[in-house]
């Protein structure tokens, strides 16, 4: 099950289907690098609100995923972390270091509007 | 005269499981398992993603360490309540310092780390054997409150 990218204006935006597995997360890092690189995108969004659990290398991924993209220029937001699966990596010791987070998908896309216009 | 039909199917009674564990495949499919049976025994949306995650790293540690083992999931009932028992076995290169790796931020892989404070702290019971060459056995256990 492939995690589908869409484009939104200069956004691109991920939506991280529930049971998503280990490889569909490394396939989900491959192709956010090229399409951010491809579209020139300025940031992305990670949806994961429909993600049950988020495991280490959940965690350690969404992070790479997050610091490779900065050094293409571009910024990464996960929105949609459910409470319990919060709560669930701060006891396991998971923190998303470098990772900007937000409420949902709203949130995420205004934060992404906002930090463009601090750079412009 | 007609029976009323049933309003609701009764509860599915929760079944042990044990999860062959060789792929990143096996480690969603024990994942699923899991939350299913703690579903079943009436765990909180809190425990059971508690539960599942626990289930994940151990599972995962399997499949990284050892290739290939398993995870058992078993019911336990006392008086004041009923509890999920996770048993992740695998017969794999063992854990050489058993305390170093229960401390938070020990790696044998780099950077990766076994988790096991982590499923330590989501959980209510941990016990670990391990000898090397022979495999390991971590035996986990939740309570429902």
């Amino acid at each position: 099950m492939q995690v589908p990218v869409l484009k939104q204006g200069s956004y691109l935006i991920a939506t991280v289907q529930p049971a998503v597995s280990d490889d569909d997360f490394l396939q989900l890092r491959k192709s956010l690098l090229d399409r951010v690189r491809s579209s020139r995108s300025k940031g992305v969004v990670i949806d994961v609100t429909s993600i049950d659990v988020l495991d280490s290398f959940a965690c350690r991924t969404l992070s790479e995923i997050a610091n490779m993209i900065l050094l293409q220029g571009a910024v990464t937001v996960v929105v949609g972390i459910q409470p319990e699966v919060a709560f669930s990596m701060v006891q396991l010791g998971s923190t998303l270091e470098g990772v900007v987070t937000a409420l949902d998908l709203e949130e995420g896309l205004a934060y992404l509007d906002e930090h463009r216009h601090a750079q412009q | 005269m007609d029976m009323p039909a049933p309003r609701e199917a009764p509860r599915e009674a929760p079944r042990e499981a044990c999860v062959e564990v060789r792929s990143d495949a096996d480690v969603i499919a024990a994942r699923q398992k899991g939350r299913e049976i703690a579903d079943q025994l009436g765990f909180s949306a809190t425990e059971l993603t508690m539960i599942v995650t626990a289930i994940s790293e151990l599972a995962r540690n399997i499949v990284r360490y050892a290739g290939h083992g398993e995870v058992r999931l078993k019911i336990e009932r006392n008086h004041a309540s009923s509890g999920l028992v996770v048993i992740a076995s695998d017969e794999g290169p063992g854990i050489l310092d058993v305390q170093k790796a229960l401390q938070d931020g020990f790696s044998t892989s780099g950077g990766l780390g076994l988790g096991l404070p982590g499923v330590k702290r989501l959980m209510d019971d941990f016990q670990i054997e391990s000898s090397v060459d022979k495999g390991t056995v971590i035996t986990t256990k939740k309570w429902r409150r």
